[in-house]
C-alpha cells in the first residue's frame, strides 16, 4: 500500500522502526537465556567472541527485512536456520525454542501502538500475522530438520565405528571363499549350528 | 531439547523469562544428551578403580557408598597436599570474570555454570567450606556450602561439560589453569565410582591391549595391510612397514583412531607413505599401539601406568628416539608428563633425523618428536617432492588443537607443512586460532554419541568461525592433527557448516608426495578424483 497524504503502510512503519523493533525482538529472545548470560549475549558484539548473540541477532535483523520486503522463502529458511539451528540443541522445548517467531506479533505491536494511521494499520495487520504465522510453520520444518539431524549424526558415528570391521570380513570372507558358492557356505554354516 | 514438562496450559501464557537466583540457589538440573552413560563395571574392574556400583545420572538415587562425603572431602585434602598448583588455584581467583565468557561450552549453553570461574566455584565453595576457617565460620557469607548429594551431582554433572582445553587459562591475570582444576575434580568423582562409559571403557582396552580401540596385534597388523592395498591401488607402490622390530632406528606411536576411525585413516595412510618415501628405519610396534591416553582424564596415576608401555617399549626394541603422530592430548601427556613420571629415558638419543641431519634439541628430554616437527623440517630442507596442484579441489583451514598449540606451542610447523602442499589456505578469525584456539567440543572423553547435544553445544565457536572461512572464501576441509578433532569435528561440521570435511595434515602431505616408482595418480587417498583427472578411472 502506498503513503497518500502523510499516511503511512504498516510495511513503511516496519521498515522505518525496524531498529526499535530489531532491540525489542532480540531483548524477547535474550529473556529465555539466564539473567547473566542474557547481558553477555547482547553486550558482545564480536561474532567470533559471542556466536550465539551475534547469530540471533544477524538473523532477526535479516528475516525483519525479508518480511518487510516480501522476499521469496529460500531467503527467509536460511535466516530461520541460523537462529533455529542454535536454538534446536539448547535447553529448550520446542515450543520455547520457537516461541521468539510469534513474539515479533507482540513486539510490532507495541511499536506502532498510538500511530496516527492506526485505523489503516488494522486492516493491514492479518496480513502481517499471516506472514508470521507461515514464519513459524517454516520454523516447525526447521526445527524437526536440526532435531533429525543430531539422532543421523548419532547414528553414523556409531555406523562409522564398525564400518571398517564390516570391510575387513567382507575382504576375509572374499578372500577365502573367492570360488565357493555363498548357497554352500550358508547351507554348510547351518549344518554346523545345528551340530551335523 | 529439552524434556515436554510444560503442560499445555502454561504453554498458553508464553512467559519464558528464566527466573534470576544467585547460583547457590540454582539446584542442578541433570539433562539427557548433555551427559555420557555410566562406566561397566567390568571395565573399572580391570584397572581397580574404587566403589564400583550400578548408578545412573538422571536418577534421584547414585548408590553412592555410605562414606561418599569422607572419600571426597579425604580426596580433596590429599589433592591439596600433593599438589600446590591446586591448592594455589583453589586460593587465588579473584573472579574478574576475564574467562567468564571464553569457555566454548559458555558460548554454546549460556549456561553461567560454565563459565571456568563459576565451574571452578562449584569445588572452590566446598574447599571453603571444610578447607578454609573464613568459610567454616562464615559459611555462604564467605562462598562456602556444605558438600551434599546434590552439591556432587553438581560437581560431575559440570565437569564432565569441559575439555580440559585451557582457552581459559589464556585469559587469565593469574594464569589458574582450570584444566587442572577439571582433573582433580574428575578425580575427586573417579573415588566414588563415577565414571563415564566413553572414558573407562578405553581405559581398560588401553590396560589389557595396549591401546584404546582394544585391538590385537593381529588386528593392527591387517588394519594396517588394507591401507597398504588401498596405498597400491591408487600409487601402485606396495609398502611394507615392520612391526616390533628389534634394532630399528625409530619407534613410530600413533592414536589408534588413526588404524580404525575415519577420517583418521587417511592420516595413517599419510605416515605409512611419508615413511616409505624417506626409506625410515622404523616400526610399529603392537604393543605401545596408542598415543592417546584416557586415562588422562580419571586421574594422574591411571595416566602414568597407561604411559609406562612406550617408553619400555622403547627400550625392549632397541630404538634410538620415538616419533609419534597427529594428537592432541596424546602430545600433552607426553610433552608435559611422560618424562616426569616414566623417565629419565637416558637409554635414548636426542631425536635426530636421518634424512635432513637436523636435532630436535626441544625433545633432548622426552626423545620424542612430532611428526609436524619432524615433516616441517624435511619440507624446510627439500627433501620432498611434492606437487601441490594435487590438493587443488581443497580449500583448507586449519584448526589448532587445545594441546598442541596451548600444550606445547606447535604453532607454525602444520601452517608451514599445509602451505608447502596445498594451494589454497586460509586462516580463521585470529581470536579463534593459534593459543586463541576453539576446543572442538569433545575432548576429554567426551567424544561419545548419546552426548551430541552438549557436542553440538561446545562445537559451536569453533564451526562458527569455520562457517566463516567457507562463507568467505570457499573452505571446503578443515585441517588438523588431532586423532579427536578428526572423529568428532565431522559431526560439527555435518550439523553447523555442511560441505566442510576433516583431515588430519598428514593426509594432506601423501596426497601431494610425488613418490619414486609411483604411477599416474587419478585420485586422491579417499578415491575422489584430483582436480583434472575426473572421470580418468
Amino acid at each position: 500500500m502506498s503513503s497518500l497524504q502523510g499516511i503511512r503502510s504498516l510495511n513503511e512503519l516496519l521498515s522505518e522502526k525496524k531498529q526499535a523493533i530489531l532491540e525489542k525482538w532480540f531483548d524477547s529472545v535474550l529473556k529465555t537465556y539466564p539473567h547473566d548470560s542474557a547481558k553477555f549475549l547482547k553486550r558482545q558484539k564480536d561474532q567470533f567472541a559471542n556466536p550465539v548473540g551475534s547469530t540471533i541477532y544477524r538473523g532477526m535483523g535479516s528475516l525483519l527485512d525479508l518480511i518487510v520486503n516480501s522476499a521469496d522463502t529460500d531467503n527467509i529458511i536460511k535466516s530461520l536456520d541460523e537462529i533455529i539451528r542454535i536454538r534446536a540443541i539448547q535447553d529448550f522445548t520446542p515450543s520455547h525454542a520457537l516461541a521468539f517467531v510469534v513474539e515479533l506479533k507482540r513486539v510490532v505491536r507495541e511499536e506502532i501502538k498510538g500511530e496516527t494511521c492506526a485505523s489503516q494499520l488494522i486492516d493491514e495487520l492479518p496480513e502481517f500475522d499471516r506472514r508470521v504465522d507461515g514464519l513459524l510453520l517454516l520454523s516447525f520444518d526447521i526445527y524437526m530438520k536440526c532435531r533429525e539431524k543430531i539422532y543421523e549424526l548419532k547414528a553414523n558415528e556409531l555406523r562409522n565405528m564398525t564400518l571398517k570391521l564390516v570391510e575387513r570380513a567382507n575382504r576375509i570372507f572374499e578372500a577365502k571363499y573367492r570360488n565357493v558358492d555363498l548357497e554352500d557356505i550358508i547351507s554348510q554354516g547351518n549344518k554346523t549350528e545345528r551340530g551335523e | 531439547m529439552a524434556k515436554f514438562t510444560a503442560k499445555p496450559v502454561d504453554l498458553l501464557k508464553i512467559n519464558f523469562k528464566t527466573p534470576k537466583t544467585d547460583w547457590m540457589d540454582t539446584p542442578v538440573n541433570i539433562r539427557e544428551h548433555m551427559y555420557c552413560h555410566p562406566a561397566k563395571a567390568k571395565d573399572l574392574e580391570t584397572v581397580g578403580f574404587p566403589n564400583i556400583h550400578e548408578w545412573r545420572p538422571a536418577d534421584d538415587n547414585w548408590n553412592l557408598p555410605e562414606d561418599w562425603k569422607e572419600i571426597v572431602i579425604n580426596g580433596i585434602k590429599e589433592r591439596l597436599q600433593k599438589y600446590r598448583s591446586f591448592h594455589v588455584f583453589m586460593d587465588i581467583c579473584v573472579r574478574c570474570g576475564a574467562c567468564a565468557d571464553k569457555c566454548h561450552f559458555y558460548l554454546g549453553t549460556g549456561d553461567p555454570k560454565n563459565m571456568p570461574v563459576l565451574r571452578a566455584e562449584l569445588l572452590r565453595s566446598v574447599y571453603r567450606k571444610y578447607f578454609t576457617a573464613g568459610g567454616k565460620i562464615f559459611g555462604k557469607t564467605a562462598g562456602a556450602r556444605e558438600l551434599t548429594e546434590d552439591v556432587l551431582k553438581e560437581l560431575w554433572y559440570y565437569f564432565y561439560q569441559c575439555t580440559e582445553c585451557r582457552r581459559c587459562s589464556v585469559f587469565c591475570p593469574y594464569g589458574i589453569d582450570t584444566a587442572e582444576i577439571t582433573m582433580m575434580a574428575r578425580e575427586l568423582t573417579n573415588l566414588l565410582g563415577l565414571q563415564l562409559g566413553w572414558i573407562g571403557g578405553p581405559v581398560a582396552a588401553c590396560y589389557m591391549k595396549g591401546n584404546h580401540l582394544g585391538l590385537e596385534p593381529h588386528t593392527i597388523k591387517s588394519n594396517i595391510e588394507m591401507m597398504l592395498d588401498d596405498i597400491e591401488t591408487i600409487t601402485g607402490i606396495r609398502i611394507n612397514p615392520t612391526f616390533n622390530r628389534k634394532g630399528a632406528e625409530i619407534l613410530f606411536v600413533t592414536p589408534s583412531g588413526d588404524l580404525f576411525a575415519m577420517p583418521g585413516i587417511y592420516t595413517c595412510m599419510g605416515y605409512l607413505m611419508l615413511f616409505h618415501e624417506l626409506g625410515l628405519d622404523y616400526t610399529w610396534s603392537t604393543y605401545a599401539s596408542e598415543g592417546g591416553n584416557f586415562g588422562f582424564f580419571t586421574s594422574n596415576e591411571m595416566a602414568k601406568r597407561l604411559n609406562y608401555k612406550i617408553y619400555a617399549e622403547a627400550k625392549r626394541l632397541g630404538v634410538k628416539w620415538i616419533l609419534g603422530g597427529e594428537c592432541g592430548h596424546m602430545w600433552r601427556v607426553l610433552h608435559q608428563y611422560m618424562d616426569t613420571w616414566n623417565g629419565p629415558a637416558d637409554f635414548l638419543e636426542v631425536p635426530k633425523s636421518p634424512i635432513t641431519g637436523t636435532v630436535f634439541d626441544n625433545a633432548k628430554s622426552t626423545k620424542m618428536t612430532h611428526i609436524s616437527e619432524f615433516t616441517a623440517d624435511l619440507i624446510k630442507h627439500g627433501k620432498l617432492k611434492l606437487d601441490k596442484s594435487r590438493n587443488d579441489h581443497l580449500k583448507v583451514t586449519f584448526h589448532d588443537s587445545c594441546n598442541t598449540s596451548r600444550g606445547m606451542g606447535l604453532l607454525e610447523e602444520p601452517r608451514y607443512i599445509i602451505k608447502n602442499v596445498c594451494n589454497h589456505f586460509y586462516e580463521m578469525p585470529e581470536n579463534t586460532i593459534r593459543e586463541k584456539t576453539f576446543c572442538c567440543g569433545s575432548g576429554t572423553g567426551l567424544n561419545a554419541s548419546e552426548n551430541m547435544e552438549l557436542r553440538m553445544r561446545g562445537g559451536l565457536p569453533r564451526a562458527n568461525a569455520v562457517k566463516y572461512v567457507r562463507d568467505q572464501y570457499g573452505v571446503n576441509m578443515l585441517a588438523n592433527i588431532c586423532a579427536i578433532d578428526r572423529a568428532t569435528l565431522s559431526a560439527s561440521m555435518d550439523y553447523w557448516v555442511p560441505g566442510v570435511g576433516v583431515a588430519g595434515v598428514s593426509e594432506l602431505v601423501a596426497n601431494a608426495l610425488v613418490m619414486k616408482g609411483e604411477k599416474e595418480r587419478t585420485t586422491d587417498l579417499r578415491g575422489e578424483p584430483l582436480p583434472g583427472k575426473e572421470g580418468a578411472e
